[in-house]
């Protein structure tokens, strides 16, 4: 026989195509905002410029990124650090974060990505609620 | 040994260009990875350079280093070793060399702090154009080519073909975010953009489990084993940990529960039946068998065992609730490095020198042959400590209550130097490693007529 056998022709397919279905899934209602807020232009303006300093080195959002500094998720919605407290840190940088030379509009859009992440969800691990089977549920 | 075309230059070195590129930026690689680690720790060392340029240029390299040792063994095996023609010859140079412009522009724009994407892409993405367009050409290229095959095809196949098909589809899914579509809502972007990084590594094991089921078949002459159905399960389960086993990532991120919930039931079955086929093969080698291959086979075995470490850590950290306190931590840099470290480098190892041992013989001996031996000791002893290490550091990170963040990273300190210091062991071993499979596969050590045709 010749070329791939028919039957490992259809199982490839079969999960070829259920890739689709599920990848469109969770591009629609598996990531549907639902209740959640809308981000504002400046949030979005903040994204991009959290990708193209690549803040994602040092820092993690929801957990995901580098290690060298802390999860930025709530940093603005925590009430003892909060927009002005982290302004600083963009602002001038530390010994350890390097000072991106940005300019203030910059740094609004930033806090406002910041201030988006942290009330559209929530990262403190000590917070989660561990459920019998073993998943977590997180307060939004 | 070699079966077909074997005076043809040509084909004896097909692919071979790949292979030494990827040692390069595997040598590379670990030397950012160390600069990285000191910068990590003396933020006032080494001015000229930032920790955010550092770790994507080591990131990208090792990219670089899996992908192209992969793609180097599937242009030199077909024609060699399956008596397949390329469909396409020419487009693996324009491949190869494209890929080389590409690769310097991107380090380039980590130097210059030009950033855009991230993790793996964190380069402007207008290069990620010349990725798209060679990695089609390859890709059509390595599909015609097996399709020409007359046997039923080998489970090898299988997994190159879905390799190289779902990283060009992963790959569009880490580019989705110029869509206002997915950029618009931060948690869609957020979340597509780490079901692609899983779904890459995923494509990228496709291509290296395919080569370690290719090395196997060659190192033991048995022709059956990859057509077994325990072999085809194998490939099944990788597609499947492909399709969702990304969702581990996003346990965080606010996405419908359903969406992390299908992560958490796939475990790593896939894991277990590689090591289960490893062992077996093991077993019914012969000791002449081993011995015409012994570093390859080597390698081989070492990956093993790393797969069952790796597989008892990657279960743990499935499990949503440890994840939860083990995510962000450096028990996740701890899995991350023992999979690309102890399995995918060691299996592209073996795949390097099941090609140095073919094409040099019996020339592969001297330094060249003792350094890849103690290399091969160094790098893994030394990978204990440094996994070790990270374990604990993450562990540390993960169970205990610290008071902020800050008295958290002082006291991992002594951790994070016992893995720079294993690091530069593991560098060390590496290197030689490199360093005897370069000097084995330059044109002059494996084909003295080679240099003649070369100079026409
Ligand atoms: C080279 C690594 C690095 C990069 C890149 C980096 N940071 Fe930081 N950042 C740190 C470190 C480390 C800290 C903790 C302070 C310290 O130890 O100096 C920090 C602290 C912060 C804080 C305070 C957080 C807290 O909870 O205390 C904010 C806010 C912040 N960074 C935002 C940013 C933004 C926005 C960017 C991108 C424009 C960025 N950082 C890029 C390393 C980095």
């Amino acid at each position: 026989m010749k070329g791939p056998q028919p039957w490992r022709r259809f199982l490839f397919l079969a999960l070829f195509v259920s890739f689709f279905f599920y990848s469109a899934s969770v591009y629609t209602s598996g990531t549907a905002l639902n209740e959640g807020p809308v981000a504002s232009d400046a949030a979005l303006r903040g994204q991009t410029l959290f990708r193209e300093n690549n803040c994602w080195a040092c820092h993690q959002i929801y957990g995901l990124g580098g290690y060298m500094g802390p999860d930025l998720t709530n940093v603005i919605n925590n009430p003892d650090l909060g927009p002005e407290y982290a302004r600083m840190f963009i602002e001038v940088g530390t010994d350890r974060m390097p000072d991106f030379q940005l300019s203030d509009s910059e740094i609004d859009d930033l806090i406002a990505y910041l201030e988006y992440v942290g009330a559209a969800g929530n990262y403190n691990p000590k917070k989660g609620k561990v459920t019998w089977y073993g998943t977590v549920e997180y307060e939004r | 040994m070699v079966q077909s075309n074997t005076n043809d230059s040509t084909c004896r070195r097909s692919g071979v260009n790949f292979v030494i590129l990827g040692l390069m930026s595997l040598g590379g690689c670990v030397l950012m990875g160390l600069l990285g680690a000191v910068k990590y720790l003396y933020p006032e060392a080494l001015s000229n350079f930032e920790f955010h340029q550092l770790r994507p240029i080591h990131v990208s390299l090792a990219v670089s280093w899996i992908f192209l040792a992969a793609i180097g063994g599937i242009y030199h095996y077909l024609p060699n070793y399956r008596n397949l023609t390329l469909t396409w010859p020419k487009s693996m140079h324009i491949h190869f060399w494209i890929f080389v412009v590409t690769g310097l522009a991107i380090l380039g724009a980590y130097l210059m702090g030009n950033f855009g994407g991230r993790e793996y892409w964190a380069y402007p993405p207008a290069l990620s154009i010349p990725i798209f367009a060679t990695w089609i050409m390859f890709g059509i290229n390595i599909c015609l080519t097996m399709k020409k095959e007359k046997e039923p095809w080998p489970v090898y196949y299988w997994m190159w073909m879905t390799g190289i098909i779902f990283f060009f589809i992963t790959f569009s899914e880490a580019h989705l975010y110029l869509i206002p579509f997915f950029n618009e809502n931060i948690i869609r972007e957020t979340t597509i953009q780490w079901k692609s990084y899983g779904a890459l590594v995923g494509s990228w094991n496709m291509l290296v489990y395919g080569t370690a089921m290719f090395v196997m078949e060659r190192i033991s002459g048995d022709k059956q084993m990859a057509h077994t159905n325990q072999a085809f399960l194998l490939y099944i389960l990788a597609f499947i940990a492909l399709m969702i086993g990304w969702s581990h990532h996003v346990y965080a991120v606010p996405s419908a529960p359903w969406v992390r919930m299908l992560g958490y039931i796939i475990s790593m079955a896939e894991l277990a039946i590689l090591a289960k086929i490893i062992w077996e093969w093991r077993q019914s080698l012969t000791p002449n068998q081993k011995h015409a291959h012994l570093i390859s086979y080597r390698f081989i075995f070492a990956s093993d065992i790393w797969v069952f470490l790796n597989l008892i850590l990657a279960i743990l950290i499935s499990i949503p609730a440890f994840n939860l306190f083990s995510h962000g931590t450096h028990i996740t840099v701890a899995h991350a490095m023992g999979t690309t470290i102890g399995i995918n480098t060691m299996i592209l190892m073996g795949s390097v020198f099941l090609i140095v041992e073919e094409l040099c013989g019996d020339r592969f001996a001297g330094w060249h042959r003792s350094w890849a031996n103690q290399g091969f000791w160094i790098s893994n002893i030394s990978l204990v400590v440094f996994l070790g290490a990270l374990m604990v550091a993450g562990s540390m990170e993960a169970f205990i209550e610290w008071e902020d963040f800050y008295e958290r990273a002082e006291a991992i300190v002594p951790m994070l130097l016992t893995f720079s210091i294993s690091g530069v062991g593991l560098i060390a071993g590496l290197w030689m490693i490199v360093v005897a499979a370069i000097s084995m596969l330059m044109p002059a050590a494996n084909e003295p007529e080679a240099i003649q045709a070369g100079a026409e």
